[in-house]
């Protein structure tokens, strides 16, 4: 197993003066009481060193171990709890169970530096897999762990220095299966705007959890901004931007997912008409009536305004990157703001203007976009991750540690017998491009951007609510960025899965529990309840009791993925 | 530090609890007497006066205002004799309203107080107990975490810790009906909930099958695994967690500290067998040191898990299946020093006692943690079998049987204490005098680990007539029907077994085992397979090749691995159990036929039917110290390759006062995990220091003169 961002608990092993009594509590998990009672302090202790991605001296957070890391977020609020809790039925305990857990903080590879996390997983890997009987285990990542493992892949079959020198058979001896849960292969589109305004609905789970805290008074208005700038420390947020560019995320009039019946008022339409799932039929009549409708151009994942996100390409004025970054970069902002310091502060307060001016941005564009607004961090963050389309994958230079996490840009590990599965729920609404305008706040330190709430769709129904375009997906992950790679990318050999592992797409729609009694659901379809689902409970238990994918169905599609996938042209 | 800050509440109970009640006799004062009152009462206290303002308002509506308590209105009486008729309506209608109201007010004033005291101690600073600490005592001495950090000691290498028997925590992943909805919930540690719930479905759980030693079917309850494990053994009772804050001042971190926790219930071996907890601890050992720049690991073992530890080092240099297959130098290779906290290497006698009749003080921790359990009207008076059957399920308990025989312990006339004096040092100095008085008087025969009958255990050995009791036929079995639901192998036995049994009348080490597997043979037939307690003649017989020899010192060789050291570190100067006197119990048939004589009273080290040695409370000076002071000091045959020893004891001295907690100083068994001069020691090793930078042996008992009395083949 291998949990997700920001569902793993952190702990704190040093800290500053005004953490002095949290030894070994946790800072990130847990009730987050400390968030309440010393916010400031909080912050200071999540965020790592802007320049090193590592800690800031004197302030060591570590990552909770063991099963206790991530069996539940917050009391109550359960994330690995109901499998574990399953598994152990069938005999698992904790001599075969392992939860690995890494700080999230940090991009993948700074973990194997300043943790050893991945040398720890191959050793525990190892030790499971001869102390069960030369059994092969069942890896099960969720959400960024699927990017995770995925780097782990690459990482334990590359030889030292950097790499686990687990030599080329490595994954076939020891991995059976991978079950990612959710995961987030080709990005997340939320995490732009994260990184672009703080302004995601959940990456920052924090907002949800606390949106007293988000508009305390302690914070003032400025609580945006601190999130923005913690949350920019961490590099592994980069990881989550989409990647793959207009190849997979579509550009300025096209995008995979245009015209087809599961976007917009009809995902909504579906899920009030399939819950009983033998209704799939009459969903399916029903959705014609959207096929008039004029397609919506998701591809653009940043428009400002509305108006932006539905012109025809020719009248879009195209932005000069060199223009900015060649334009003055003093800093114009006041001194007075100096104690909340983002990286909007260095850049000139003219050139915000000009990105505004009536533009859209596709999945490219929207790296050299956030290179502008956020020049530290990417730069940071670009030596760790990569976000393009690999032309040869046997240049040498893709042996690289950066592209490994991207499974564009890599080949799966030699490994026939081993499967991977992408498992995550649909029918809900996913975040999938937005709407822009700039902050009318012009005050000192705010950050020039909003998403521009106030714009919907021509009818209620409509997929543009909020100024967010949504699409199918599990309501953080777009089902093209969970299923690509397990629908197409991977499906037979192709140049990405040179081996021909076998892969499988099993989805799960999403029905919101029946009455509040049930808590969040036996058949929840959405990010994290997922991992409730007995759906796919039952499928992760029984490939761990040593089924195949053929076994239990091979691929279950609710959603339009597999139309979605054929869209794409990438060479495979 | 946490008992010290739960301490504080009761602390500020006192002036609080009285401060609000005082504002609610006086508020209730004003409200009746108001209007005459502000001018006539000049010797009203201040807090009176304060009030003043408000009784210048309007008065306050009839019905509440006379609410304050019959004491206040009484008071005026006398005062004010001169009232008008109004007045006095008003003072019946008091005398109407007063049981309902002061009960009310009673309910308001305990809530309030109870509210206050929670609010006050929410609001106040987390450093605030601190200072009270420091007020009272004078500021306390760094810890030695962030005084070694400022001599500029840094983490090196990284450390494994082996909890002991009973503290480290165990939980549920699979159990029965009745133990529905506490899966992964602690069983063992923790707040112990369950115990007072559900007692009889608790000790169920907590039981082993009693032929296999392993799970009874449909039950599976594992370790704990990580350092939570064994950090606190419940809320504010710090084992490890001390250790573990100190150790993370100079650097550590959960990379570089290991928490090697195993099921203490099953022998040594069976935990390999179930959970492969000897692979893992193998595995990430090698891990940890592989991860932090090669540095040897420092281990780390308390209690019981010094003998687990032992069992290890054999087992990892043991070819596979039986081993671990690490090869002849993996100990050389993976490990620095092995720092033994209160081992008890040679067994404790409390042991005994333990399987034997299940009354010693504290193998069962259950009976010093929660009394009130044991004698509880569940179990009636069979509480006592309970905890005998389920403890004897545990094969770990019997690692701990004393082990050398006569030879280590003494005979029926001879030990190498003889001589009393207990508590040298430990108690005030009157009783020192006396002490060493007795001890030139009186020559305790600690040999006889059990004598029925206190004249027994007096007499010189050639007045002992003995009566074998081994031959003795078991007879019917006595108590058949009426006792069955509690069932211990004591009804096995009959009645002509267990008059056998006290006829031997003294029992020596050596014949104790023979004793246990009389009295108990399901039990000892398990245990023989795993454990054993001799002493090896020809260590290089093929024959100790076997796992039940490893855990025995005394019948294994050290690995060969010159360059590590061994530390035996444990309290001395509180006085141990170290053998008992017996009588068969009066009851009869339903209870344990043998109990512990506690009417066999003096004044120098019998007291309550126990002898007491030197030692930590647990293990005598003599199991702990014995190996390091002599077995293994230099090149013996138990230490073939010449690792070097040193003894470490540290003195008892109890708290100051009852705000220092468990005391930074203690010497007991499980306290002295908090003593600062021994985690001082452990930093300094951990950060690279070896023996002789710790300044060597460090010796308050008598453990050198005993050790030499000793006369083993070496």
């Amino acid at each position: 197993m291998s949990p997700g961002i920001v569902t793993g608990g952190l702990e704190l092993w040093e800290g500053k003066a005004c953490a002095k009594d949290l030894f070994r509590k946790r800072l990130w998990g847990g009730t987050f009481t400390d968030v309440l009672t010393r916010p400031l302090c909080w912050l200071e202790h999540l965020s790592l060193d802007n320049q090193t991605g590592l800690d800031p001296p004197g302030i060591r957070v570590r990552a909770v171990t063991g099963l206790v890391s991530a069996d539940y977020f917050a009391p109550g609020y359960f994330v690995w709890a109901v499998l574990i809790e399953n598994l152990a039925k069938i005999g698992y305990e904790g001599k075969n169970l392992h939860m690995a857990a890494y700080d999230w903080r940090l991009s993948f590879h700074n973990t194997e530096i300043r943790d050893q996390s991945l040398s720890r997983l191959k050793s525990k890997i190892e030790q499971m897999y001869a102390s069960n009987g030369n059994k092969k285990v069942v890896v099960v990542p969720h959400s960024m762990g699927g990017v995770y493992f995925l780097h782990f892949l690459k990482w334990v079959e590359t030889p030292t220095p950097i790499g686990g020198g687990g030599g080329p058979d490595w994954c076939s001896k020891h991995i059976k299966a991978v079950m990612n849960i959710g995961p987030a292969f080709l990005g997340v589109p939320k995490t732009v705007s994260n990184f672009f305004s703080a302004e995601a609905k959940d990456v920052a789970l924090i907002r949800a959890m606390d949106p007293g805290l988000l508009d305390s008074e302690m914070l003032g208005l400025q609580t945006l901004e601190h999130v923005l700038k913690v949350s920019r420390t961490w590099d592994s947020v980069v990881s989550l931007l989409p990647k793959g560019g207009e190849a997979i995320w579509g550009d300025l009039d096209w995008s995979p997912e245009d015209n087809n019946y599961a976007s917009c008022g009809d995902l909504s339409k579906r899920k009030a008409l399939q819950s009983p799932d033998d209704q799939n039929s009459t969903s399916g009549g029903d959705a014609t009536t959207f096929l008039l409708k004029e397609p919506i151009k998701f591809g653009r994942l940043i428009s400002f305004g509305k108006a932006a996100s539905e012109l025809p390409s020719s009248l879009l004025s195209s932005l000069d990157q060199k223009d900015l970054i060649l334009s003055e970069t003093k800093n114009s902002s006041t001194l007075s703001c100096k104690d909340i310091k983002t990286e909007y502060d260095e850049m000139n307060r003219g050139i915000i203007p000009k990105i505004a001016e009536n533009k859209a941005y596709t999945a490219t564009t929207v790296l050299d976009l956030l290179r502008v607004v956020a020049p530290k961090t990417m730069k940071r963050a670009e030596a760790h991750f990569s976000h393009g389309i690999a032309d040869n994958l046997d240049d040498p230079k893709y042996t690289h540690y950066k592209y490994w996490s991207n499974p564009l840009e890599t080949k799966l590990p030699d490994a026939p017998d081993m499967e991977i599965y992408c498992l995550y729920g649909v029918g809900i609404p996913t975040e999938r491009s937005y709407v822009y305008k700039m902050s009318p706040n012009t005050r000192c330190n705010s950050i020039p951007f909003r998403i521009d709430s106030s714009v919907v769709g021509d009818d209620g129904d409509s997929c543009l609510r909020g100024g967010v375009y949504h699409v199918d997906g599990d309501e953080s992950v777009p089902v093209l960025s969970a299923g690509f790679m397990c629908a197409k990318g991977w499906k037979g050999r192709t140049r990405f899965n040179p081996s021909g592992i076998s892969s499988y797409v099993r989805e799960y729609q999403h029905k919101p529990p029946a009455s509040l009694l049930e808590g969040r659901g036996a058949e929840s379809g959405a990010h994290v309840d997922i991992m409730g689902n007995v759906g796919l409970i039952e499928d992760v238990m029984r490939v761990a009791a040593g089924a195949t994918g053929s076994e239990i169905g091979g691929d279950r599609i609710h959603s339009d993925i597999l139309r979605m996938s054929d869209r794409i042209n990438i060479q495979l | 530090m946490s008992v010290v800050r739960r301490r504080k509440p009761s602390e500020s109970d006192k002036p609080s609890t009285s401060a609000p009640s005082d504002d609610d006799i006086s508020g209730g004062g004003t409200t009746t007497g108001k209007e005459e009152e502000g001018e006539d009462s000049k010797r009203k206290n201040k807090k009176r006066r304060k009030k003043k303002p408000a009784a210048d308002k309007p008065p306050l509506p009839p019905g509440p205002s006379p609410a304050g308590g019959n004491d206040g209105d009484g008071k005026q009486e006398e005062e004010e004799e001169d009232k008008k008729g109004r007045r006095r309506r008003r003072k019946a209608s008091a005398a109407k309203w007063s049981c309902v109201d002061s009960c009310c007010w009673f309910v308001g004033c305990v809530c309030l107080t109870w509210w206050v005291l929670l609010f006050l101690y929410n609001a106040m600073p987390a450093s605030f107990p601190q200072y009270v600490t420091e007020a009272i005592t004078g500021p306390s001495p760094d810890p030695p975490g962030v005084k070694l950090k400022k001599e500029g000691l840094r983490s090196k290498h990284p450390v494994v810790f082996v909890p002991g028997i009973v503290t480290a925590g165990l939980e549920l992943w699979e159990g029965h009906q009745c133990a529905e909805g506490l899966f992964r919930k602690r069983l063992w540690g923790g707040t112990f909930g369950e115990v007072y719930k559900r007692p009889l479905c608790w000790v169920e759980h907590m039981s082993l099958d009693n032929e296999t030693g392993l799970d009874p079917p449909g039950i599976r309850l594992r370790p704990v695994s990580g350092l939570v494990a064994a950090d606190y053994f419940a809320p504010g009772y710090f084992v490890w967690a001390v250790l573990i804050a100190n150790l993370a001042r100079i650097g550590y971190e959960e990379n570089s500290m290991y928490m090697a926790s195993y099921d203490w219930r099953l022998s040594f071996q069976n935990t390999e067998v179930r959970d492969r907890t000897l692979s893992r601890i193998k595995s990430n050992i090698e891990l940890m040191v592989a991860t932090n720049g090669g540095h040897k690991a420092v281990i780390i073992p308390h209690s019981m898990g010094v003998l687990y530890f032992l069992h290890f080092m054999k087992w990892v240099e043991a070819p596979s299946p039986m081993g671990g297959g690490g090869g002849p130098d993996w100990c050389s290779k993976h490990i620095k020093a092995v720092m033994n906290i209160g081992g008890p290497f040679l067994g404790v006698p409390k042991a005994v006692t333990g399987l034997f009749s299940a009354e010693a003080r504290d193998i069962a921790v259950v009976r010093a943690l929660t009394p009130g359990f044991l004698d509880n009207d569940i179990f009636r008076l069979q509480t006592l079998q309970h905890i005998m059957r389920m403890s004897r399920t545990w094969d770990s308990t019997m690692s701990m049987i004393p082990k050398g025989g006569d030879t280590i312990w003494g005979d029926l006339d001879w030990s190498p204490e003889d001589g009393c004096s207990p508590s040298k040092r430990g108690r005030g100095n009157n009783e020192t005098e006396s002490d060493d008085n007795l001890a030139q008087t009186t020559k305790v025969r600690y040999g006889r680990i059990i004598s029925f009958g206190k004249d027994v255990a007096e007499a010189p050995s050639s007045e002992i007539d003995r009566i074998d009791f081994r031959d003795a036929l078991k007879g019917q079995n006595v108590a058949n029907t009426s006792c069955r639901d509690v069932w211990t192998e004591y009804h096995d036995m009959g009645l002509g077994g267990i008059k056998a049994v006290a006829e031997y009348k003294s029992y020596t080490a050596g014949s104790i085992v023979d004793l246990l597997s009389y009295v108990a043979p399901k039990m000892m037939d398990r245990g023989s397979c795993h454990f054993s307690y001799g002493i090896a003649d020809d260590l290089d017989d093929p024959k100790y090749n076997h796992f039940k020899y490893w855990s025995n010192p005394l019948e294994t060789k050290l690995p060969n691995a010159p360059d590590m050291e061994i530390f035996s570190m444990y309290g001395v100067g509180i006085p141990t159990e170290r053998a008992y006197v017996y009588r068969l119990s009066p009851a009869g048939e339903c209870y344990i036929p043998f109990q512990i004589d506690t009417s066999a009273d003096e004044d120098s080290c019998l007291k309550d039917g126990v002898y007491t040695v030197d030692g930590d409370e647990t293990v005598p000076v003599l199991s702990a110290g014995y190996m390091c002071a002599k077995g293994w000091r230099g090149k013996t045959r138990f230490n073939p390759s010449g690792i070097r020893t040193y003894i470490r004891e540290y003195d008892h001295s109890p708290p100051a006062n009852l705000l220092e907690g468990r005391g930074t100083q203690s010497g007991a068994h499980v306290d002295i995990m908090g003593n600062f001069a021994l985690i001082e020691d452990i930093l300094r090793v951990a950060a690279g220091g070896t023996g002789k930078d710790l300044d060597g042996d460090r010796v308050y008992s008598d453990i050198f003169k005993w050790s030499d009395r000793i006369k083993l083949n070496l």
